[in-house]
C-alpha cells in the first residue's frame, strides 16, 4: 500500500490529528480517563499504605511513622513497630496483591475467559494441598509458616501448572476447557486436602487451618524481596507483550495473522502466571478473589486495552489487598482477622456487583 | 505476483483437505474462491499466511516463500480479515493500531500513528475512532477490521467470508472498498465468498474448488452451466442483466 508517499511531515502531525480530525475528542477523552484512573489507583495505593502504616494498636502521629520508615523516629519503639511489623506487612500486601491482580489479568487474556484466575484454575488449591502435605505428612512448620510449608505449597501449585501446561501442550485443549479442567483439578486437590485433614491430629489441623486463612504478617524481608522481584519481572514481561494480548481478543486466527506465536505465548504466559501466583500463595497462604476482581474493576473503566489494563490490575490488586488487610486489622482490633476470609467475604459480593452492573462489558 | 504451487494439507487423523493446489495471481487482482461448504476454501486461505501449516507445497509472494519465513515477516506481507468480527471493549483506534503490531518493537512510532490515521480515513471510520468496538454495528466493525488490515501495509489481503453477517448495503460497501484498494494501490486480494452475484460484480478472477482441488481457475467465463452443475450441483447459468452478470438458477423442480 502506497501510504508512505503521502506521509505528512512529523511537525504537522499534531495539527493533522486535531484539525483534520476535529472529531478526536472522544478518543482523547477515553485516553485521559484511562490515565486519570491509573493515577487514581496509584493515589489509592499510597493512601492505603499510609493508613496501614498508621492503623494498629500502637497509636502514633503520621509524621513519626514516616520518620520511623527510615529508623529516624524519636521513639525507638516506633522504629521497631514500623520497620519490623507494619512495613513488612504493607510491602507483602502490596507485592502479593499486585502479583495476584496482574496474573489474573493475563490469565483472563490468554484463556479468553473472564473467570480465569489462580484460584479458578486450581493453582491455589494445589498450593493448599502442598501445605497440607508438609504440615500433616512431613510434620513441617508447627506455626504453619516454615520454609517446608512454603516449599511444598510451591511444588503443589506448580504441579497444577504442569498439568495445565500438559493439557494445553499435548492434548491441545481449548481455553474454555482449561477452565473446566481447573474446576476439576481444584475439586481433586480440595478432596485430597480434606483426606489429609481427616488423618491429622489437632495441632496439625489447627496449623493447616491457620495457613489456609492467609497471613501477611509472617514474611521476612528476604521473602518479600524475592516475591517483589518475581512480581516486577513478570509484570515487565507482561507489559512487553501488551499488544499480543490485545491481538488475542480478535481471535486466535487474527492474532497469528498479526505475527503473534499464539501457542508459545499461551504456554509461556501460563507458566509465568502460575509461577508468580504460586510463589505468592506459598508465602502468604490462600488469598482468593483479588486476581478475579482487580482486572474486572479496571476493565470497567479503561476497557480491554492491555496498555492500561496491565498496570491498572497491578495497582488495583495491590490496593485491594492492602485495604482488605487494613479492614482485617481494624474491624475487630486488636484481633487481626484472617485476610483470606476477608478477601473472599468481600470479594464475592463485589464480583457479583461488577458482573451484573457491567453486564454488557466482558473480557472479549 | 502471488504463486501457489502444489499446496497440500490434511487435518490430524483426517483425509486430505487440499490436494495439490496451483494458481497464480497478479498484482492488484481481486480473486474470489468459490465452492460448496467443506471443500477447503477457508482452509486454503489460512494456509497462505500460516494460520495453519500446510503439509507440502510452496506459497510465493514476489518470489519469497512465505512458508519458510518467520511469522512476523509474513504478517508484514499478508493481512487477514476473519469471518467473525470481534465485539470487544477496545476503541476503534486501538484496534486499527493492532495492524502495526508486526512492525512494533517496544512501542509505536510517529510513522505508525500516521499510517493508522490514513487507514481509518481510507475506510471512513475516523469519526468514531474513540468509540468501543462493541458500540458499533456489524458493518462498521467490518470496516474497522479492513482498516486494521490496511494499517499492516500488506501486499496481499485475505478475506474469509467478510460479508456473511452484513446487510445488503454493507456487503456492497465493503467489497467495493476492497476492489478500489486493489485497483488503486496494487494490493492483491483473495476473498472466500458464497454469494456468486457479489463475486461476479466485484472480483476479477475466480477459483472454483471441488473436493480439495481446483476445478477451474480464470476469469468470469469459467462460471458456465457445466461448472455450476459440477461444483454446486445446481442447474443454472450466468446471464447479463442490465450491465451486470448474474447467476440465475433454473426453476426449482428441474434441479431438486
Amino acid at each position: 500500500m502506497d501510504m508512505n508517499s503521502e506521509k505528512l511531515p512529523l511537525e504537522n502531525r499534531a495539527e493533522y490529528h486535531m484539525e483534520e480530525h476535529g472529531r478526536d475528542s472522544l478518543y482523547c477523552r477515553n485516553q485521559r480517563r484511562s490515565v486519570a484512573f491509573l493515577i487514581l489507583l496509584a493515589v489509592i495505593l499510597l493512601v492505603s499504605a499510609v493508613l496501614s502504616l498508621w492503623a494498629g494498636s500502637y497509636e502514633t502521629p503520621v509524621g513519626e511513622l514516616l520518620r520511623g520508615i527510615f529508623g529516624q523516629a524519636s521513639d525507638e519503639k516506633i522504629n521497631i513497630v514500623v520497620r519490623n511489623v507494619r512495613l513488612p506487612r504493607i510491602c507483602t500486601a502490596a507485592a502479593a496483591g499486585a502479583g495476584l491482580g496482574v496474573t489474573g489479568c493475563i490469565l483472563q487474556a490468554i484463556l479468553n475467559n473472564p473467570l480465569a484466575s489462580a484460584s479458578t484454575l486450581g493453582v491455589s488449591q494445589g498450593a493448599g494441598f502442598g501445605a497440607a502435605f508438609a504440615i500433616i505428612i512431613l510434620g513441617a512448620g508447627a506455626s504453619g509458616s516454615g520454609i517446608g510449608v512454603s516449599l511444598c505449597a510451591f511444588v503443589g501449585s506448580m504441579g497444577v501448572a504442569a498439568v495445565i501446561f500438559a493439557l494445553s501442550r499435548f492434548r491441545q485443549v481449548s481455553a474454555e476447557s482449561i477452565i473446566l479442567a481447573g474446576v476439576a483439578i481444584s475439586s481433586m486437590f480440595t478432596g485430597a486436602t480434606t483426606l489429609l485433614q481427616y488423618f491429622a491430629d489437632e495441632v496439625e489441623l489447627a496449623t493447616l487451618v491457620f495457613w489456609t486463612f492467609g497471613d501477611l504478617g509472617s514474611t521476612t524481608w528476604t521473602e518479600i524481596r524475592f516475591m517483589a522481584v518475581i512480581v516486577l519481572a513478570a509484570s515487565l514481561y507482561f507489559l512487553f507483550h501488551r499488544w499480543d494480548y490485545n491481538a488475542l481478543q480478535s481471535g486466535t486466527e487474527t492474532a497469528i495473522s498479526l505475527g503473534v506465536r499464539v501457542r508459545r505465548l499461551m504456554i509461556v504466559n501460563m507458566l509465568v502466571c502460575c509461577f508468580t501466583a504460586s510463589t505468592i500463595v506459598s508465602y502468604i497462604g490462600l488469598i482468593n478473589f483479588i486476581g478475579l476482581v482487580a482486572p474486572h474493576i479496571v476493565r470497567m473503566v479503561v476497557g480491554n486495552n492491555h496498555v492500561y489494563l496491565i498496570p491498572g490490575s497491578f495497582l488495583a490488586g495491590a490496593s485491594l489487598l492492602l485495604l482488605g488487610d487494613l479492614l482485617a486489622r481494624t474491624i475487630a482490633s486488636p484481633v487481626i482477622l484472617p485476610i483470606g476470609a476477608i478477601t473472599s467475604f468481600l470479594g464475592a459480593p463485589l464480583f457479583l456487583y461488577l458482573l451484573f452492573k457491567g453486564g454488557k462489558q466482558k473480557c472479549s | 505476483m502471488f504463486i501457489v504451487e502444489d499446496l497440500q494439507f490434511h487435518y490430524q487423523g483426517g483425509p486430505r483437505v487440499l490436494k495439490k493446489i496451483n494458481f497464480t495471481l497478479g498484482d492488484g487482482e481481486f480473486l474470489a474462491i468459490l465452492g460448496n461448504n467443506g471443500v477447503g476454501k477457508s482452509t486454503m486461505l489460512k494456509c497462505f499466511n500460516r494460520i495453519i501449516s500446510p503439509d507440502a507445497g510452496r506459497v510465493l509472494l514476489n518470489g519469497e516463500d512465505l512458508l519458510k519465513m518467520p511469522l512476523r515477516q509474513v504478517a508484514k506481507r499478508i493481512a487477514f480479515v476473519a469471518q467473525n468480527v470481534p465485539n470487544t471493549q477496545m476503541t476503534v483506534h486501538d484496534m486499527v493500531m493492532l495492524g502495526r503490531r508486526p512492525y512494533m518493537r517496544w512501542g509505536f512510532t510517529e510513522h505508525d500513528h500516521e499510517l493508522v490515521h490514513r487507514a481509518m480515513d481510507r475506510l471512513r471510520v475516523s469519526e468514531f475512532r474513540g468509540r468501543f468496538l462493541n458500540q458499533l454495528s456489524g458493518g462498521e466493525r467490518q470496516k474497522v477490521m479492513l482498516a486494521r488490515a490496511l494499517a499492516q501495509e500488506p501486499k496481499l489481503l485475505l478475506l474469509d467470508e467478510p460479508t456473511s453477517s452484513l446487510d445488503l448495503k454493507n456487503q456492497y460497501q465493503v467489497l467495493q472498498i476492497v476492489k478500489d484498494i486493489c485497483h488503486e494501490t496494487g494490493i492483491s486480494a483473495i476473498v472466500v465468498i458464497h454469494d456468486l452475484n457479489l463475486a461476479l460484480r466485484f472480483c476479477d478472477r475466480f477459483l472454483l474448488m471441488q473436493e480439495g482441488e481446483v476445478y477451474r481457475y480464470g476469469e468470469m467465463d469459467i462460471l458456465d452451466r457445466e461448472a455450476l452443475l459440477n461444483v454446486y450441483g445446481v442447474k443454472g447459468e450466468v446471464r447479463t442483466v442490465g450491465n451486470q452478470k448474474m447467476v440465475l438458477v433454473d426453476e426449482e423442480e428441474e434441479w431438486l
